[in-house]
């Protein structure tokens, strides 16, 4: 039987119809898609999960340096002050964040990532889903279903807007990154699919308009601090909709803004490292030092 | 468009970039199948913004990684010019400020152990996805988003028909196919792109359809 929805909304009606949940729908439709078996598919996304793993302990660990030496490090600093005690904005919360800068820094250190949806917010969803599933005692099985919950959002974002800061600027890679982990903690933690949709249309709405400004072009910085940011934007806004809070604007306008606001972000403000913070006197400095005068 | 679960949540890579790393482990790995899987000497020319930022994106180690056979995701990548150095394999890198066809573009010029020499030149076109533009100094194109074959063969009437027959008697469809040549008569290269997967025997096949036919190499889908 063919699976096929283009919109959130379209989405929903099936996951009414059928009275299922996102994640149901989306791994039947990648069956249907790749005439794989539902073992095969589920445990693809088992190795991605422990790439996913494995780049957080690698940056909470380890010493990480970037290729370029711009970045590394931060990670395991920020572990070792919120296990040391008392934080202003809560362990919980930055035990998250540092999970997602850790995978981030070792994606500047040429490790191992999972491209979620792209490499620049690959932290965001590891950060945020697997911490969250840790604390609430949730499976691996509960993690790898929450990420179908989030892979059924970045489709829609990536077929009706872009995840690529290319083209939208950040809004469009770590905004889609945390609707993804916000729209799967949602639904891991029993929240209905209109809820996954809200959680996820307010993770977009709140950085809307993002601009992606790679100092020396390169994926570490402001990118690292960004996916922390975009952590705490999707617990958030998990938050907001598991209390009942609705998104004013529905789903797919959202995402249809965001794209028309990326569209009108000048070429400078879209990953070509030449506005922005990466033109900044500090950030001019710090690309001639990388590559010498260019 | 229907892009799978591994499109959003995947590929698994090593960073930092999706283009400036693992399109490039991708343009390497293609070079090295094109020649046969025999490098014993290969020289990068960058272009570019691969000549301009290579240095922060491990660009030369994810290409030379490639052309060593390794996958995008191969936490070994970030080793390879020790490992090449260590397996003997002679590279080098070499920055051109020449006005290239797309701003990510390496020149990949290849000797196998017996002094055969393959020059491929090819882009980076974003997310990791690569097009190879040109092959022996023939312009081409092809993505290695499919299985594909690239037989090298005299431009002769039949050839054409001869690959195409076989083709359909594996039962694989055909999606794209392109024929390129420098002048009538003349060496030309045939680009299939196929829905299905290419086994093994049918690049011995194709080999034995004519004496037209001089080189076979099968570029699995990436
Ligand atoms: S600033 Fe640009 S490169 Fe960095 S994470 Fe954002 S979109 Fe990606």
């Amino acid at each position: 039987m063919s699976i096929s929805f283009t919109s959130g909304s379209e989405l929903l009606s099936m996951c009414s119809k059928s009275n299922v949940k996102i994640f149901e729908i989306m791994l039947a439709r990648e069956v249907y898609l790749s005439q794989k078996s539902k073992d095969s598919i589920i445990s693809e996304m088992q190795e991605n999960l422990s790439v996913m793993k494995r780049a957080i302990e690698r940056g909470l660990t380890e010493d990480i340096r970037s290729v370029s030496g711009l970045t590394g490090g931060d990670a395991k600093k920020l572990r070792y002050y919120h296990e040391k005690g008392q934080t202003v904005a809560g362990q919980e919360l930055n035990k998250a964040v540092a999970a997602a800068m850790a995978v981030l820094e070792v994606n500047g250190a040429m490790g191992q990532i999972v491209a979620a949806p792209t490499a620049g917010s690959s932290g965001i969803l590891p950060g945020a889903i697997i911490t969250t599933a840790e604390r609430f005692g949730k499976t691996d099985e509960d993690v790898i279903n929450a990420l179908f919950t989030a892979s059924a959002v970045g489709y829609l974002i990536t077929n009706n807007a872009t995840v690529a800061g290319a083209e939208g600027g950040c809004q469009a890679e770590t905004g889609a990154a945390a609707a993804m982990a916000a729209s799967a903690i949602v639904e891991m933690l029993g929240g209905t699919p209109a809820q996954a949709l809200d959680a996820a249309a307010i993770s977009i709405k709140n950085i809307l308009g993002l601009v992606c400004d790679p100092i020396a072009g390169l994926v570490e910085a402001p990118c690292i601090k960004r996916n922390a940011i975009g952590t705490t934007n999707a617990l958030i806004s998990a938050d907001l909709a598991l209390a009942g809070i609705t998104s004013i604007i529905p789903f797919d306008e959202v995402v249809e803004a965001m794209l028309k606001v990326g569209k009108s972000l000048p070429c400078e403000l879209r990953e070509t490292g030449t506005g922005g913070l990466a033109e900044t006197p500090t950030g001019r400095q710090i690309r001639e030092r990388i590559f010498g005068d260019i | 468009m229907d892009y799978s679960v591994f499109d959003i949540i995947g590929p698994r890579m090593v960073g930092p970039s999706s283009s400036h790393t693992a399109g490039a482990a991708r343009l390497g790995k293609v070079a090295r199948r094109i020649s046969g899987n025999d490098v014993a000497q290969v020289t990068f020319t960058l272009y570019g913004s691969f000549a301009k930022t290579y240095k922060g994106h491990g660009t030369d180690r994810a290409l030379l990684a490639g052309i060593m056979g390794m996958e995008p995701d191969d936490p070994n990548l970030s080793s390879s010019l020790e490992l090449a150095r260590s397996a003997g394999l002679v590279y080098e890198f070499v920055i051109s400020d020449a006005e290239p066809p797309h701003p990510n573009t390496v020149k990949m010029m290849i000797t196998g152990s017996g002094g055969k020499k393959t020059e491929v030149v090819g882009s980076s076109i974003g997310g990791g996805n690569i097009k190879v533009v040109q092959l022996n100094g023939l312009a081409i194109e092809f993505t290695g988003e499919y299985p594909t074959l690239v037989i090298r063969h005299l431009d002769r009437p039949g050839v054409i028909g001869d690959v195409t027959g076989l083709m359909g008697q594996f039962n694989i469809n055909i999606a794209f196919m392109r024929v390129f040549r420098h002048s009538k008569g003349q060496d030309a290269f045939m680009i299939l792109e196929t829905d299905n997967v290419i086994p093994k025997k049918v690049v011995s096949q194709v080999r034995a359809l004519s004496d037209e036919i001089k080189d076979v190499y099968l570029i699995e889908a990436m």
